[in-house]
Formats: structure tokens, sequence, C-alpha cells
């Protein structure tokens, strides 16, 4: 039911767009119809340089998202439990983290030009505080009975990251993963746009400069479906992992 | 004697002022002994378990378990919260929440399967494994923290109110395991409560703490017959002694506690007729 309700909603936007340009609100020339968009994408779609795009973007977008979640975790992880380091880092985090990534175009393109590391750059950074933060929230979170129960079975600091601390920042983790890799795809397809690197992004600032304009719309359809299609896996594998946890596994009977 | 506390002192270090939970503690634990620990709320009970069971240093005062000073978790002491909730992991399987402390010890995956089903059918979980705790009820859960102590052949085994959370029925049944596998096991036990009658009932020995700062008001000795049943044990005279007598003494501790009262004198007074 709730799923057809959004295809419904859906549907209307296309139609509404299919619309809007015969009303005259609008000019087709910046807004075509849903029909001429969709028979763009169709021609896309057998374009084998938007597939190309399609795999760089992925690429620097997945490569991006895996080294800021490896390091937003093990830096997370060693900030919060070496006693100290927490409020030594805590000032520096929140200078460094509300800057935007986009401010770092210009010292990207001075170190790597158009290649691939210029996205990956900015990808990172985008997406590294946003595991960060969660990482040392779910830091905080163990439980201290938890935590003496470990300690009093021996359980050393190593079995202790494994067994107690990892398995409680887990559902942040998660979160923060979910976050990042929405980020990482906005930061992946700006870098692109901006710098020029090559993946979707360019092949839209492409579109536009020669004025094919629905097939820009097109390859901006193309960058929302890949926005959908990453947070259904990561809400996936969310629940997945969480199986155990209270938000995932409902109401149980005893 | 395998544990010892000596001249245990423990003060709360806040910003504004100190709270000095225990003030001298002295007492001893035999070997294969059970002793039940009971005093006042707030007598500072889980400090002193904390601080036996190296999670907490004291400020002075020594813990010794066979001679040896505790200066953090010693191996050979299994502690069983009164959160249950909180001290089973609920990210893991019953069977896993078992095993962890085995694995710790290194022993091999064949022998860590086999105590682990050794410890759960003892406790009354034969067929629980591969559940996960919350999926179990209070008293289930509390079996199962229990078992996880019993798996890891602990030589001290050290319980917080174990028993706190539980329905009244329940807690029998669970008084009643103790008890069972205190025989089997020959382990030492020492098990704090709040409860009087769960103290005369499971000890040898009670040991009555006085309100915080806390001291050892008394010691004494459960001479009630080494088998015990809740039916009769309960209901026999000798228990309503012994039970009555604690409750008086602890009464006289909350008063003392309490400034200017003059009734502490009669309670003690009244403490030591009812055992006379």
């Amino acid at each position: 039911m709730k799923a057809l309700l959004g295809l419904l909603g859906l549907a209307g936007l296309l139609a509404l767009v299919e619309a809007l340009p015969y009303t005259g609100l609008v000019s087709a020339d910046f807004l075509p119809p849903t029909h001429r968009i969709a028979s763009a994408l169709a021609g896309e779609v057998g374009d084998s340089g938007f597939w190309h795009a399609l795999w760089d973007t992925f690429v620097a977008w997945a490569i991006g998202l895996a080294i800021a979640v490896g390091a937003g975790i093990v830096a997370g992880i060693v900030i919060g439990t070496v006693p100290g380091l927490r409020a030594i880092t805590a000032s520096t985090i929140e200078f460094l983290r509300p800057i935007p990534s986009v401010a770092l175009i210009p010292l990207a393109v001075l170190m790597y030009g158009t290649e691939i590391q210029s996205t990956l750059m900015l990808v990172v950074y985008a997406s590294f505080w946003q595991v960060l933060i969660q990482v040392l929230y779910g830091v905080q979170d163990v439980d201290p009975v938890a935590d003496e129960t470990a300690r009093s079975y021996g359980l050393g600091l190593w079995a202790r990251i494994r067994y107690v601390l990892w398995p409680t920042a887990l559902p942040y983790v998660m979160t923060g993963v979910r976050l990042a890799a929405a980020v990482a795809l906005v930061l992946a397809i700006t870098a692109e746009l901006v710098i020029g690197a090559p993946g979707l992004g360019s092949r839209i600032a492409v579109a536009q400069a020669s004025n094919a304009v629905p097939d820009m719309y097109a390859l901006v359809a193309v960058t929302g479906l890949l926005g959908v299609a990453i947070n259904l896996g990561a809400r996936r594998v969310e629940r997945r992992l969480l199986r155990w946890h209270q938000s995932v596994r409902g109401e149980v009977v005893v | 004697m395998l544990l010892e506390v000596r001249g245990l002192r423990k003060v709360y270090q806040g910003k504004e002022r100190q709270v000095e939970a225990i003030r001298d503690l002295t007492f001893g634990v035999d070997a294969g002994d059970l002793v039940c620990l009971v005093g006042p709320s707030g007598c500072g009970k889980t400090t002193l378990l904390k601080c036996v069971a190296g999670l907490l240093n004291p400020t002075s005062g020594d813990v010794l378990l066979d001679g040896r000073r505790v200066s953090g978790p010693p191996p050979g002491m299994a502690v069983v919260f009164q959160e249950y909730g909180r001290s089973l992991f609920p990210w893991m399987s019953v069977r896993d929440n078992v095993e962890l402390p085995l694995r710790q010890k290194k022993l091999p995956r064949a022998r860590r399967r086999s105590m682990v089903d050794d410890a759960l059918s003892s406790v009354g979980l034969g067929d629980t494994h591969d559940a996960y705790p919350w999926q179990l009820s209070g008293g289930m859960q509390q079996r199962v923290a229990i078992a996880r102590a019993v798996a890891y052949q602990p030589n001290v085994l050290l319980m917080d109110e174990p028993f706190a959370a539980v329905d009244a029925q329940t807690r029998a049944d669970l008084e009643d395991l103790i008890r069972d596998l205190w025989h089997k096991l020959g382990v030492t036990i020492l098990f704090v409560t709040h409860d009087i009658d769960e103290a005369v009932y499971l000890g040898q020995r009670v040991i009555v703490l006085s309100s915080s700062p806390t001291v050892v008001r008394e010691d004494v000795d459960i001479d009630l017959p080494d088998a015990r049943d809740q039916l009769h044990t309960r209901a026999g005279n000798r228990f309503t002694e012994l039970r009555t007598h604690i409750y008086a003494q602890i009464q006289a501790a909350k008063r003392e506690s309490t400034p200017g009262s003059t009734d502490a004198a009669r309670d003690t007074h009244l403490a030591k007729q009812v055992l006379q």
C-alpha cells in the first residue's frame, strides 16, 4: 500500500513535468516534457560513454566512501577509547567539520588537476566527518555494566573493542555510513561537474554546454536514481547487521 | 582463607565534595563458603563488590585473593550483576554469551562447546542456545548470566543483588539453583543482597554492614541445617529468630546514621535479646 502510494506520487511528478511546458508557465527549452527526457534517457542508455561516466562516478563514490568509512571508524575508536584524546581533539573537529568540501575544490585542482584523485579528496573529506561523529557517539554509548562484565571475565582491551564497543557502536556506524554514502554521491557529482573529472557530473556539464537539455535532465534523473539505490542498499545492510537491535527486532513477546 | 578484605576504604572524589562510601571493612571468606552481605540501602554494597572484583580501586586497604593482592579483575573470579539485561550482550546468542569468556581462556572449540552445554543445562536452560537473551524472560536471562559464570569455572563467584529485578516466585527458584550449584561445584560465593530473608536462606554466614560510611556491624553464623527448602526452612523458628535479629541490626544501623537518634541502642539491645 505504502509502495503503491509512493509510485502514485512519482507518477504525479512525471505527469506534472509532462504538462508544465504545455501550459506556458515554463519554456520547453528549459524544462522539456517527460517524454522527451525519457527518450533522451533511452539514448543515453544506448551510449557506451554514458556507462563509462556512470562507472567512473560509481568508482569515485565507492573508493571515497570506503576510505572515509575506514578512516572514520578507526579515528573514532582511537579518539573515543584513549583517555583525554576526546577533549584534545574536540575543538579541532568542530573547526574542521563545518568547512564545506567544495571550498577545497581549488586545492584539489592544484594538487591533482582533473584526475579522479580530486574527486576522491572532496568525497573523503565530506564523508569522513559524518562517520567520525557517529562513531564518537557510538563509543560513548557503551553500557558500563556490559563493559564491567567484559572486564570481570578478563577480556583485554582488544577483545572489549571487538565484542563490546564495536557492536554497541555499530548502529551509530551504520547511520554514519548512510549519511556519508549520500554526501559522497553529492560531492562526487559536484567535483565532476565543477572540476571536470570524468563521470556523470562532467557529462551533465557537457550536455548543458551543448544545449542538450533533455539529456541533461536525463542525467540528473540518473544521479537521483543512483542516490535511491545507494540508500536502499545501505538500509538492507543495516537491517541485516543490526537484526539484534531494538530498532530492527521490533517488539518481542516474552 | 581464600578471600580477604582488609581495612578497605573507598572515598569518591567529587568536584565539590568527597563521599566516603566505605570507611573500614575487614572480613574474610574461607574456600567453599557461601557468605551473604546485607546492609541498609545505599550502604556501599555494590562499591564493596566492585572493589573485591577488581573493577574499582579502593582508596586504601587491600583485597586479597589466595594471598595475592587484587589490583584488577583477577582470573578465577566471576561476577553476576543485578542488571542481567545490560550484562548479557544483546548482539550475541545465548550460546555466544556463555562462550565468550571461554574464548578468552583460549580453550579448544569442542571443549568450549561441551562446557557451554553443561553450564546451560546445569541452570535448566537446555534448549535456548540459539535464542537471543532479549527473547527470554527476566528469570531465564539471569539463568544465562549464571550459566556464563558457571562455565567460566571460577574459584570465587560474586553476586551483586542478582535477583532484585525478578519476581518473587522466580527468585525462590533461583535461590535454590544457587544453593544447588554451590553444592555441586564447591565454588566460593559472596552474595550481596538487600533482602534479609534471602541472605538468611542462602548463607552459611551473613555479614551485616552498617550505613554509609560502611563498617562491618556483625558477622552472623547461620546455624540452619544444610538441606534447605523454601517451605520448611523459612517456616522454622530458628530462621525467624535469625531474620528478626538481622532485621533489628539493620534498623539500628539506619537509625545510627540519622544524627541525634536515641533508638539505635534499643534496636541493638533488641537484636541481642532475640538470639538468646
